[in-house]
């Protein structure tokens, strides 16, 4: 198999492997925000259960989560699951697992805001909503930029492991290719597309943070 | 009429009474300072005044209408939301620490609660902006972010902000006191233009040579109670022994 072919074949992988990537944060980033809401409630229920609900997702493996995700309806309710399953499968149990990061990350940022802000928005007469869209997540945004990077990239390095519920993206092919083949090739291209995507997201998000840098 | 009526207000945090009757008014026109040792209530007087903090009883009154009033059992009971949102536009708070807003230039500061909240026109309330700008001497620095700026400047570009909305009563929280002396002046110069053209306004500070110079009024609080009150000359030549104490400190601190 020459190189051409080779590449070919990842270039499949590789745009599951974006699908992913894209997905988990369009879902992800938003439910984030909601969780962190939660865990911030006054109700004590409300921020039990979402403190249980992140200590889940952040204390075991996402690989069995994402095993959970996929076999559960099966196992569990006895559905028949189409083949098409396994990537709705894997946007749901990245999204679930990384909107938990995400929620921290809110939840830090949102907690270190001055009272001051608050007060100051309270008697200029904006009203909860108004304080929170216009002056508090702004700020909030510029604080967890960096920490929301980390998460950024490993998600990445994460698509990987979709492999557990035979989505084929870049990582399966790559594995494929280089069994059938018995060359290490592959994984070198591979090894090559993570690294030059995740350069790439941190360009991104170096250009965000310089765009949020214009006030201290 | 009374712009500010506050009777028998009682504010506790974790069973220490910090305010324990507090009786007061103002009218209109009216320069109240309120000066004190730290932790005598001054600053909790002004929170509960202007609902950052729910008072435990007594009533609260702007212009006639009520804002807070005691139940039968004699507990504070607070006005609806729709009512309260009314009567909070009646005044304003500058803080001891300015609190703008870092994200908003000097001029968005100003303009985005009058364009928001009181949905004026943009023309209009740029145009008020600007003047008030003009007004603090600080009409260069419109486009310019609070971190740009000297304490004294982001504190007048914060009375700019609380002035725009056009309250009746403006409250000042020690608005000097994270400022060195040089920058105070200017915020006091401010002030006292303000005074002149008849702002109505209750300051909480620790700088008795002004409070002394631009208050009508002037109320010492110790403990949580009004200790002594009166026009600044009654004031300054009280023969309470606290009041006297108070100022003796101060003589010596000089």
């Amino acid at each position: 198999m020459d190189l051409n072919t080779i590449l070919l074949e990842l270039a499949k992988g590789m745009q599951v492997s974006i699908e992913i990537f894209a997905f988990t944060l369009i879902f992800s980033l938003p439910l984030g925000l909601v969780i962190s809401f939660g865990r911030m409630a006054k109700n004590p229920i409300i921020s039990t259960v979402t403190k249980f609900y992140i200590s889940i997702m952040r204390g075991t493996p996402l690989m069995l989560q994402l095993m959970v995700v996929y076999f559960g309806p099966h196992y569990l309710f006895g559905m028949q699951l189409s083949l098409s399953y396994r990537f709705v499968a894997a946007i749901i149990g990245f999204s679930l697992n990384y909107a938990a990061y995400f929620a921290e990350i809110y939840r830090s940022g949102i907690e270190s805001m001055p009272i001051g802000q608050y007060e100051a928005a309270k008697l200029l007469g904006y009203s909860r909503q108004q304080t929170f869209i216009k002056i508090i997540l702004p700020q909030v945004i510029k604080r967890i930029l960096p920490s929301i990077t980390n998460e950024v990239i490993t998600l990445v390095k994460d698509t990987s492991l979709v492999i557990v519920i035979s989505v084929m993206e870049m990582f399966s092919y790559a594995r494929e290719i280089a069994s059938a083949q018995g060359i290490i090739t592959p994984f070198i291209i591979a090894g090559a597309f993570y690294y030059l995507f995740n350069l790439f997201v941190a360009f991104i998000m170096e250009k965000i943070e310089k765009k949020l840098s214009y006030y201290r | 009429m009374n712009l500010l009526e506050m009777n028998h207000v009682q504010k506790s945090f974790d069973g220490l009474n910090v305010l324990k009757d507090i009786s007061l008014s103002v009218k209109e026109g009216e320069v109240l300072s309120i000066i004190g040792p730290s932790g005598s209530g001054k600053t909790t007087l002004l929170r509960c005044a202007t609902m950052l903090e729910t008072m435990d009883a007594g009533e609260l009154n702007y212009l006639g209408n009520k804002a807070v009033w005691n139940n039968e059992h004699g507990k504070a009971v607070y006005a609806t939301n729709e009512q309260l949102k009314k009567i909070k536009e009646y005044y304003g708070l500058v803080f001891q620490s300015f609190h703008l807003f870092p994200h908003y230039s000097v001029i968005k500061n100003i303009t985005d609660a009058p364009i928001h909240v009181q949905k004026k026109s943009k023309e209009e309330a740029y145009r008020t902006a600007r003047e008030l700008l003009k007004k603090m001497g600080l009409e260069e620095k419109e486009n310019a972010y609070p971190y740009q700026l000297s304490g004294g400047q982001q504190q007048r570009v914060a009375i700019a902000r609380a002035l725009a909305l056009n309250p009746k009563i403006l409250f000042f929280d020690e608005p000097t006191s994270a400022l060195d002396p040089e920058l105070t002046g200017e915020v006091l110069k401010v002030i006292r233009s303000l005074a002149d053209m008849h702002m109505t306004m209750v300051i909480v500070t620790h700088e008795m040579a002004f409070a002394r110079s631009v208050s009508n009024r002037i109320i010492f609080m110790d403990q949580g109670v009004i200790a002594e009150q009166g026009t600044p000359e009654e004031l300054f030549n009280s023969k309470n022994i606290r009041m006297k104490e108070f100022l003796g400190k101060l003589n010596e601190d000089n």
